[in-house]
């Protein structure tokens, strides 16, 4: 009992070791990504003893330059609550990471290991909770900061997220009824069939539109381009306006945090999770390959994400309300109906 | 019980990514709709009217650079071309084409700026990286030709510096096929992106009657439909031999403001290439004959061998091509009172020396007859116009310049009320407003 609490223990902090160093490592690779796709070079400066290793070294100049940067309250700001907010984002996004199954259960040393930190029956609408929690560090920060185009962000922040994440829960729902689960491991297993014996039953083969809608509303509940209205740098800078050094960055590290979720939850519930198709993963082995394929899967993802981002111009504030409720919404709702009247004529087959 | 509807003050710039640093908008907000708009100008106001009136008259050229500073080769132009008409000069048609090869080409620069930078505000940062990438290959041209990228001072009273170096058509055509690139690329980031075009259809509108009420020209008002062009209207230079279309819109919103912007990028690329067939030749194989170093030219001037000196052409330094004798009769008027002698007549000869001293001395120089000249030129934004009078001195009487940004700026609450916070941004951008012309 307590070896599995602190077996639960070690892989919590290893997705939050995971989930910080991913988003280093995010930064970086979109900078690179985004230099790319503009035709440019990217940064690149930074160096140690003359090695710059492809510009890997600026986000540890970053993080440098956040940690030792004045810490600065805004005179007509409150202190403790905009000390509070960046950690409130953060660790919300964290959690989330938490609940994603990484890897299978595996049999080893005599003993099984699941790779999954927080084993959860309802981990679907865990994710989802926690995800939509971490707003509420966004609209602190807009109160906050005591400045009007804090407080703009912080609403824009706050209309977006619980419009979306009503599109993000139903666009679900046909996935989790098709799954009849809610638990992502068990979904994940769902996934290893074969369609005809040589399709794999992912989620993007039975829920395509489910696939599309999700991908549209997590890019707007990860806040960012095209959907990146609270921040809106040219328009009204954003609910972060009036932060600087590490709490600045905390915001930041938080976008690509719930990046990462975002696309967790697509690769476990569209994209077959950690498992790799026609193959069966077993022993030590095969929780490395389980490992490697939920990482490898995640960053495909991720950079469909950034491609999104560097190709499209922003929303205005309204377009993106209008685009949630009376587009994605409606869809998805169709998609979840059909979906129960198709599975249930299926069956009834 | 009714509900009050309070509305509160939102401090828009100076210090705001999309106010370029030097406006400040005082907006009364209700939510996000805006209710009132104030314009405050001037942040960069660097007194370039009462300044020229302290310069001899073709020291005002680097000053009218700071004017437009994406497009300074087109102020350049304008400038000249009012002083010309005061003082009854006749420029070269060499000069003339190589003035409107450059203002054409600091058109496209001034529209892939405009467009590139709107576009990023509106956060389509790729289309601006790619603009501003085909903008640096023609800054590259425009180094070529005049010696600097953005402080270009190209023309002079009567002609221009220098003339194009040999291999610049070729030069041009192969980066306009660069610029081309980029600008297809653009339109298929923008033109049918329902994203794009949902944030500038029907946003920042103002109809034809308003436009011309408040005295807006250029791409502001052909995107309401008024095919007002000085080009075409008032042709200078050599514009009524080229052939070129004006393109307009319809509804004067900023989706037509950037389509007509796009279309005159094209424009202004045909119209250059027009210029290349058509510019006569220079006179560089009339006295061909030995380089020399211009130290070593000044040498033979001391020791008396005038007379050789007329054989030999001085290599002189880039920044100086345009004194070399052989091109200036086609560049630069001949008129030996406004027009600075060759390098070579100047140390070769007495009398070039004396008309160098006469244009050169303290309170000598250009000596502009007494009266008045106002000249319009197509600029960037619009009608870009300059009033120059003359008290018969060495020195403008006054000098008075149309900034073709400022009508639009004088519109702009009219465009931003009753709109939403987020149309600030693209209707600004539409406006192209250069603080260095709008404040001058």
């Amino acid at each position: 009992m307590i070896g599995q609490t602190v077996w639960t223990a070690v892989k919590v902090a290893l997705a939050l070791g995971f989930g910080m160093n991913m988003a280093g490592l995010l930064a970086w690779l979109e900078r690179k990504q985004s230099a790319i796709s503009q035709d440019r070079i990217g940064a690149n400066r930074a160096a140690i003893l003359g090695v710059s290793a492809w510009g890997l070294f600026n986000q540890i100049a970053d993080a440098l330059k956040g940690l030792t940067k004045e810490n600065w309250v805004p005179p007509q700001g409150r202190p403790r609550l905009h000390a509070l907010a960046p950690a409130i984002s953060l660790g919300f996004s964290l959690f989330c990471l938490s609940a994603l199954p990484f890897g299978g259960v595996v049999h080893v040393a005599g003993r099984l290991w699941s790779l999954q930190p927080l084993e959860s029956s309802f981990g679907l609408p865990l994710v989802l909770c926690f995800l939509s929690l971490g707003v509420h560090g966004v609209v602190m920060a807009g109160y906050a900061s005591g400045s009007n185009y804090g407080l703009l962000g912080g609403l824009r922040a706050a209309a977006q997220m619980i419009s979306y994440e009503v599109c993000l829960a139903v666009s679900l729902a046909g996935c989790a009824f098709i799954y009849g689960t809610l638990d992502l491991q068990q979904a994940v297993l769902w996934q290893g069939r074969l369609l005809g014996g040589w399709l794999p039953a992912w989620g993007i083969v039975v829920q395509p539109a489910a696939f599309l809608l999700f991908l549209a509303a997590g890019a707007a509940v990860t806040k960012r381009a095209p959907f990146d209205v609270p921040e809106g740098e040219s328009e009204i800078v954003g609910y972060f306006v009036e932060y600087s050094g590490m709490k600045f960055l905390m915001f930041l590290i938080t976008d690509f945090i719930e990046s990462i979720v975002i696309a967790g939850l697509i690769v476990t519930l569209f994209l077959g999770g950690w498992q790799i198709p026609w193959v069966t993963l077993t022993g030590a082995l095969g929780g490395v390959l389980m490992l490697a394929a939920f990482s490898a899967k995640l960053l495909l993802v991720l950079l469909l994400l950034m491609q999104i981002r560097w190709t499209l111009p922003r929303f205005r504030f309204d377009q993106v309300l209008d685009l949630g409720w009376k587009n994605i919404l409606p869809l998805a709702m169709l998609n979840f109906i059909v979906t129960v009247w198709g599975v249930l004529l299926w069956r009834l087959r | 019980m009714p509900i009050e509807k309070k509305t509160y003050m939102l401090n828009m710039g100076p210090q705001h990514p999309a106010m370029h640093g030097v406006i400040r908008l005082v907006l009364e907000l209700e939510g996000e709709r805006v209710v009132s708009t104030d314009v405050e100008i001037g942040y960069l106001h660097r007194a370039f009217e009462k300044h020229a009136e302290t310069e001899t008259w073709n020291n005002v050229v680097p000053w009218t650079d700071r004017l437009n500073y994406v497009s300074p080769l087109i102020n350049n132009s304008g400038y000249c071309l009012a002083v010309e008409k005061l003082a009854g000069l006749v420029i070269p048609e060499r000069g003339q084409y190589l003035r409107v090869i450059s203002s054409e080409l600091s058109r496209v620069t001034d529209h892939l700026t405009c467009v590139g930078a709107s576009a990023m505000e509106l956060g389509a940062f790729t289309v601006f990286l790619y603009l501003i990438k085909a903008r640096e290959y023609l800054y590259q041209l425009i180094d070529e030709l005049t010696g600097a990228r953005v402080t270009t001072s190209y023309t002079r009273v009567g002609g221009v510096k220098a003339d194009m170096p040999a291999d610049f058509p070729q030069k041009v055509l192969a980066a306009f096929a660069l610029v081309r690139e980029a600008i297809r690329d653009s339109d298929k980031l923008l033109t049918k992106n329902r994203i794009f075009t949902d944030r500038v259809e029907g946003t920042g509108v103002i109809s034809r009657e308003d436009a011309l009420a408040y005295g807006i020209t250029g791409p502001f008002l052909r995107s309401t439909g008024v095919p007002y062009d000085v080009r075409r209207a008032h042709p200078y230079l050599v514009y009524d031999r080229l052939d070129f279309e004006v393109p307009v819109g319809s509804k004067g919103d900023n989706f037509d403001r950037y389509l007509v912007r796009m279309a005159e990028m094209e424009q202004s690329m045909r119209l250059v290439e027009q210029c290349f067939r058509q510019i006569p030749g220079g006179k560089h194989s009339l006295e061909v004959s030995e380089m020399k170093d211009a130290f070593l030219y000044q040498d033979m001037g001391k020791s008396g061998d005038t007379a050789l000196l007329k054989l030999y052409r001085a290599k002189v330094d880039q920044t100086l091509r345009g004194g070399q004798r052989g091109e200036r009769g086609a560049i630069l008027s001949a008129e030996p009172a406004s027009t600075l002698p060759a390098k070579e007549d100047v140390y070769g000869s007495i009398e070039g020396l004396m008309n160098h001293f006469e244009l050169i001395m303290w309170s000598w120089g250009i000596k502009v007859p007494p009266g008045e000249a106002y000249v319009a030129v197509e600029g960037g934004n619009g009608e870009l116009g300059f009033h120059v009078v003359s008290s018969g001195d060495d020195r403008p009487y006054r000098v008075r310049c149309r900034p073709p940004c400022l009508f639009p700026m004088a519109a702009l609450p009219k465009l931003l009320n009753g709109g939403w916070i987020a149309d600030i941004i693209p209707t600004f951008g539409s406006v192209n407003m250069i603080a260095g012309e709008l404040d001058r």
